[in-house]
């Protein structure tokens, strides 16, 4: 049977739309199948985008993309139960040229369909892709309730839980701790209040990211960045961790929103949207294998994110490894081979970006972050004491700054051995 | 800030229910609810309840379609999710 397309994209998100965008202009039939009513519909992130890549497939993004602010300003917070330290660096050149950005996904996306569809990729919205077809071990469309496509490469293009790959047992189900749930809210506020409250000037945005007490001590942290009217809160949450606590997510979303350290920060804010995702902790150990026969698996069906405590990514990973895919899928239709052998253009493609490299730079951090159970609760105090004793001018003799660090060290119940092996394991891995 | 209860705070979404063909179905006769009732908590949008007797109950109209219950609780535990049929479901304006 003749194939319907060139290529079916299951998914209308970051790493789907630009696929599609990429092999429509160079002249392939492209259907892009989402489920959402619309591209974005469906799609959530924190949402940072580091954003330089973008500028390889859009280089006029900033003039043309519904993006939010351009992030020059990074906070890092241990935060403790009644004390939080914050460590925030301002740093104006990132925006020059713009390094990172927040989004909201659902006009991100949107936007990202529209430049698929104007490249001349058919958008077919509204539509649930069932399953994968084969024949003989091999990708040749997709079935969407009674109906069959046909194509020479399918690309599931269809997030994190991926279903279409694993459901054919071509991927595997990642592993509890290699997956966290991020449930959010964004919360909007006056432009000019956001301006005022975190030091902003024009389009430029701050990002925080934040462990301890904002989890009640699950593995994970929380997030703040600034959009245009309204800022994007939540907390992350490794699911093994979670599972073994017994609480609620909903619970620790709502102890993270109501902290009296970042109440401030929220005040006079309302809720206009909550939402939740699931995300991939694993980073190179959720890899895997990303083309087959007659498909390939691109963004967050491919496991491809990285978090490292400071930075968390994965819209960037979209992005690259649409670029790959499409570079890799113009190769093998070119070349009329679309088996796994003649698709493999993708991963090298993808593996001689500096995506791949980071992946391989911080292999060890799912590790360090899953083993490292102090810093969701002992190292915020810890920090948080140390320079309580520094600012508490209390009547009583100071004491010098390592006698103070030594003291509080001793108060706190952390085992020296212990944090030897994080700090050393921390700078092997982050 | 008014953090909302989660139901006020669903409130705010655009939600299209599936009527004839829920997404989410229960099988509260396996033997072990164990991780069933992992998925109840890990749920950020309180879609399952656990009711007297034990028994779990899911609201399919409130699921923000994460899969946070599938992975918590695979098949063969109870829990039969997939996302919903093309044009139902959450509709996220901001994401």
């Amino acid at each position: 049977m003749e194939p319907d397309f060139d290529v079916i994209v299951v998914g209308g998100g970051i790493a789907g739309c630009i696929t599609a965008q990429l092999l429509a202009a160079q002249g392939h039939s492209v259907v892009v199948i989402e489920r959402g009513d619309n591209a974005g519909a469906k799609n959530l992130s924190g949402g940072i985008c580091y954003s330089r890549i973008l500028a390889q497939v859009f280089p006029d993004y900033l003039a043309e993309a519904p993006y939010e602010r351009q992030i020059v300003r990074n906070v890092f917070g241990l935060v403790g139960k009644e004390r939080a330290t914050f460590a925030e660096v301002f740093d104006p050149s990132l925006a020059q040229p713009v390094n990172a950005i927040s989004v909201l996904r659902a006009p991100f996306d949107a936007w990202l369909a529209e430049q698929a569809e104007a490249a001349g990729a058919f958008m077919m919205p509204g539509v649930r892709v069932d399953e994968l077809l084969m024949e003989s071990g091999r990708v040749i469309g997709v079935r969407a309730g009674e109906d069959e496509l046909r194509a020479q490469v399918v690309v599931a293009a269809d997030g994190i839980n991926s279903f279409l790959a694993r459901a054919a047992g071509l991927r595997s189900t990642p592993s509890l701790n290699h997956l966290a749930v991020g449930v959010k809210a964004v919360i909007g506020l006056d432009s000019q209040v956001i301006a005022d409250r975190f030091h902003l000037e024009g389009r430029e945005g701050a990002a925080f990211a934040l462990v301890g007490d904002v989890t009640a001590g699950v593995g994970g942290g929380a997030f703040l960045y600034t959009n245009r009217q309204s800022l994007s809160f939540g907390v992350v949450l490794r699911l093994d961790d979670l599972t073994a606590s017994g609480k609620e997510s909903a619970a620790i979303f709502d102890h993270a929103l109501s902290h009296k350290a970042l109440a401030p920060l929220l005040r006079d804010g309302e809720i206009i949207e909550y939402g939740c995702h699931l995300t991939g902790e694993g980073g190179i150990h959720l890899l895997d294998k990303i083309h087959f026969d007659g498909l390939v698996v691109v963004g967050d069906a491919a496991g491809l994110t990285i978090n490292t405590g400071l930075t968390i990514r994965g819209m960037d990973f979209a992005i690259g490894s649409a670029i790959a895919a499409a570079e890799g899928i113009h190769t093998a239709l070119t070349a009329g081979d679309t088996s796994a052998v003649g698709l493999s253009h993708y991963r090298r493609a993808f593996e001689a970006s500096y995506l791949y490299a980071d992946l391989k730079t911080y292999a060890k951090a799912p590790a360090f972050l899953e083993q490292a159970t102090d810093m969701y609760d002992r190292y915020p105090e810890l920090v948080g004491d140390v320079f309580h004793r520094i600012y508490a001018i209390d009547g009583d003799p100071r004491t010098r700054l390592l006698a103070s660090a030594r003291a509080a060290f001793k108060d706190s119940a952390i085992k020296f051995r212990q944090l030897l092996r994080d700090g050393l394991s921390a700078v092997r891995s982050l | 800030m008014k953090p909302l209860s989660v139901s006020d705070r669903l409130a705010k979404n655009v939600f299209v229910t599936d009527e004839d063909d829920p997404h989410i179905t229960i099988d509260n006769t396996v033997a072990d609810k164990t991780r069933l009732y992992l998925a109840v908590a890990a749920c950020p949008a309180k879609v399952y309840t656990i009711s007297a007797d034990g028994s779990v109950c899911a609201d399919s109209a409130a699921c923000l379609e994460c899969g946070t219950c599938l992975a918590v609780c695979p098949p063969g535990n109870g829990l039969t999710w997939h996302y919903p049929r093309g044009g139902f479901g959450v509709s996220f304006r901001e994401g």
